[in-house]
């Protein structure tokens, strides 16, 4: 019970740190993306802000033998840089480009109702079960 | 056109990332957005609800909260004054949702947790992605306007 009620816990503070940096906001994400415009930086600071934190728990990670519920750490260890990376980074990245919405933000502002995520939303399972089918 | 905000962003960040950092002390898991959605949108065996829809509920409970909040603090968390149409949104879900599985991973998994573990893909897809959402913004709005921001 107070396993799920963490993982639920940790959900709701992620929300919450995209909806205080306004990632969930599209005129944010694309005033960041938009650097030959009117480029407002802000979104850099969620970047490494996040980063310098989740690197802080790497390194409590590096002491641990496994983690305080899961029975391990799954951690990624594949290094091999394939087409199939690349490729979808970028398909990914135009889409991103297009309105303003990654996964995360996508989910919260449609929990919001904001209009176009609700659009969104929906196309982006579609998008990950189209993948599914054509390669699983 | 937005304001630049680096405190907020930064409080921001420091939340997704601890965020993030309890997922992996707590579960052992990467809290990749992207990855976690796919996990919940498998068939269920079962079992007790798959700890993916438990997170993907914590953002929606977020995201509700957040919406409420925004009445009472006079700031904007969860909305937004672009007209962006349903035929781009979709487009841009479709392109997303495909993007991410194909490249393992969106801004959470390969930028916030990646990075980090100085995971060598992670770095050249968060490059590779940051270049094109540049490059789309770029043709979308200022060579054609039918960008969010045109």
């Amino acid at each position: 019970m107070i396993r799920q009620l963490l993982v639920l816990f940790s959900g709701f503070v992620f929300a919450l740190g995209l909806g205080i940096s306004e990632m969930t906001r599209p005129e944010k994400v694309l005033g960041f993306l938009d650097i030959f415009g009117d480029w407002d930086p802000s979104l850099a600071f969620v970047m490494g802000g996040a980063i310098v934190v989740y690197a802080g728990a790497l390194q409590i990670v590096k002491h641990r033998n496994r983690p305080q519920f899961g029975k391990r750490f799954r951690i990624p260890t594949r290094s091999e840089i394939t087409p199939s990376l690349i490729i979808g980074a970028a398909i990914f990245g135009i889409g991103w480009g297009l309105a303003g919405f990654c996964p995360g933000p996508g989910i919260v502002a449609a929990a919001g109702l904001v209009t176009p995520a609700l659009f969104f939303l929906p196309s982006l399972i579609a998008g990950i079960l189209i993948h599914r089918w054509l390669f699983d | 056109m937005t304001e630049f905000t680096p405190i907020a962003a930064t409080i921001g960040g420091i939340l997704i990332g601890l965020a993030a950092a309890m997922m992996m002390l707590f579960e052992g898991r990467i809290a990749g957005i992207s990855g976690i959605l796919s996990g919940a949108l498998k068939k269920s065996d079962g079992t007790p609800p798959a700890w993916q829809a438990t997170f993907l509920g914590g953002l929606v409970l977020g995201g509700i909260v957040l919406t409420a909040a925004q009445g009472f603090v006079e700031r904007d968390f969860v909305m937004t004054e672009l007209s962006i149409s349903p035929v781009l949104a979709i487009a841009a879900g479709l392109l997303v949702g495909f993007g991410t599985r194909l490249g393992n991973g969106c801004t959470s998994g390969h930028g916030v947790c990646g990075i980090p573990r100085l995971s060598m893909r992670s770095i050249l897809a968060t490059l590779t992605f940051m270049a094109a959402a540049a490059a789309t913004v770029y043709l979308t709005n200022h060579v054609f306007a039918f960008g969010g921001l045109s």
